[in-house]
């Protein structure tokens, strides 16, 4: 055990921890509202946009994360005509290139999460709100978001988990987040275990977190 | 399509051997996993508070911390250790692990503690009237265990259990940063060589979606054989 690496490589990794912490936020607000929108896709009457949203769903959930960055940033880069059109200046960041991939990986789980929300509410609520006389629009507002949130809730609670250690890969395209920096310490001290230790328990801590608001969000909206 | 041609012209049969791979190091993978689930499941059931703490320490740590930094800690970390241990009994050369090993027990310990929580899960739902009976009829806990709780146990994940097959298999790609050649780290390489990532990496993801479509498949049927007469 080498205390001295870990006191001089605590400040570096926390540093790096903000990376992490606005990459998974970033992403979660982009994939959260790629989610939504697929999943109404998914839940309205239309085969044909039902079909294509199940199509997003099963191709970003069958394939793995890193291919997905791997495509977006070295594979994009290759094709003329994105180098010039008005997209570039976007994606030749590999920050953005990362939040891009995140953001469409999660929005498919999510797309996948609210879906299965929305079609375990009863029918029978709907059916209330119906013979009370209350209008479609309000039905959906006021009885099926609020019942399809809680639903969703611990489901949720674990994919923003699953993300914040997705974002790890970010180190592969350049990034220096969490893990880049942890890889760059252990490759040139080849301390794996020290730096391991606080790696993990900064993940560890921000997963405990996560963990907790979701448990008090549970509460608030449980019936 | 010429670049995926079989011989020295493409990077077909290349790309075929390193889907093998993938198939050989994930399976491998799953099998560990499932020799630490059996391990650690039943020291998470324990009555032992002692036990039940390791069993948790084990599940939080690995389903917490980024799959990629467990790698790199085995990767770094993995011949160190076992220099280390060598060296107490007085062998003192350097030893090379070899990249498959290194990735074959890293994804196993990821997916370990993902498969005990299934079988966690399936044991406490299996009936208390099951365990009662066969402690009625007399068998001994071997038997009881692995006659009565085990078959009604795995038939009881086999649902969970593929999905921790499927992120198993999408772990495997991490594995590409150790040097391994798997489908990424193939793809990696003929992106490198011809120019044309975008070919290659595409072909990846139609490679594990293809191996994520076919191992559904298998599941599924599986899961109609082992349900018969429920």
């Amino acid at each position: 055990m080498d205390i001295n690496l870990i006191i001089t490589s605590f400040p570096k990794l926390i540093i790096a921890s903000f990376t992490t912490i606005k990459l998974l936020s970033v992403s979660l607000l982009i994939g959260l509202f790629i989610g939504v929108l697929f999943a109404l896709l998914r839940i309205n009457n239309n085969i044909i946009l039902g079909k294509i949203a199940y199509g997003y769903s099963y191709v970003f959930r069958g394939t793995p994360l890193l291919v997905q960055i791997f495509i977006i940033y070295y594979g994009f880069g290759q094709v003329e005509l994105i180098r010039e059109s008005i997209f570039w200046s976007v994606l030749k960041e590999p920050y953005w290139c990362a939040v891009i991939a995140f953001a469409l990986n999660t929005g498919a789980y999510t797309s996948e999460i609210l879906r299965s929300a929305f079609q375990t509410i009863k029918p029978g609520l709907i059916e209330a709100g119906k013979s009370l006389g209350v209008n479609s629009k309000i039905i959906f507002y006021k009885i099926q978001i609020p019942i399809a949130i809680r639903q969703s809730l611990p489901a949720y609670g674990n994919e923003i988990i699953l993300m914040l250690k997705g974002t790890s890969l970010a180190s592969t395209v350049t990034l220096m987040d969490l893990t880049g920096v942890a890889k760059y310490i252990i490759s040139t001290t080849f301390k794996p275990i020290e730096v391991f230790i606080i790696a993990g328990s900064i993940y560890l801590f921000f997963t405990f977190i996560i963990h907790n608001i979701i448990k008090v969000l549970e509460k608030k909206y449980s019936f | 399509m010429e670049l995926l041609a079989f011989g020295n012209t493409g990077w077909g049969d290349e790309l075929f051997i390193a889907t093998l791979m993938t198939v050989a190091v994930s399976i491998t993978a799953m099998v560990i996993g499932f020799i630490f689930a059996l391990i650690f499941t039943p020291l998470k059931l324990s009555k032992y508070k002692f036990l039940n703490y390791i069993a948790n320490f084990y599940t939080t740590i690995i389903r917490g911390v980024p799959e990629l930094l467990v790698i790199y800690l085995f990767f770094f970390g993995g011949s160190g250790a076992i220099m280390y241990v060598a060296s107490i009994f007085g062998y003192n050369e350097y030893i090379e692990i070899n990249a498959f090993l290194t990735g074959a027990f890293s994804i196993g310990i990821i997916s370990g503690a993902y498969s005990t929580e299934v079988f966690r899960g399936a044991l406490q739902s299996i009936d208390k009237g099951q365990f009662e009976a066969s402690n009625v009829l007399g068998f001994n806990k071997i038997i009881r265990f692995y006659k009565i709780i085990l078959p009604q146990m795995l038939r009881l994940s086999i649902p969970n259990l593929s999905n921790v097959w499927q992120i198993t298999l999408k772990d495997t790609s991490l594995i590409s940063v150790t040097g391994l050649v798997e489908i990424m780290r193939q793809s990696y390489i003929a992106a490198g060589s011809t120019r044309d990532p975008l070919f290659f990496y595409t072909f990846a993801a139609i490679l594990y979606l293809l191996l994520t479509f076919l191992s559904m498949k298998f599941i599924n049927r599986m899961e109609v054989k082992y349900n018969r007469g429920f």
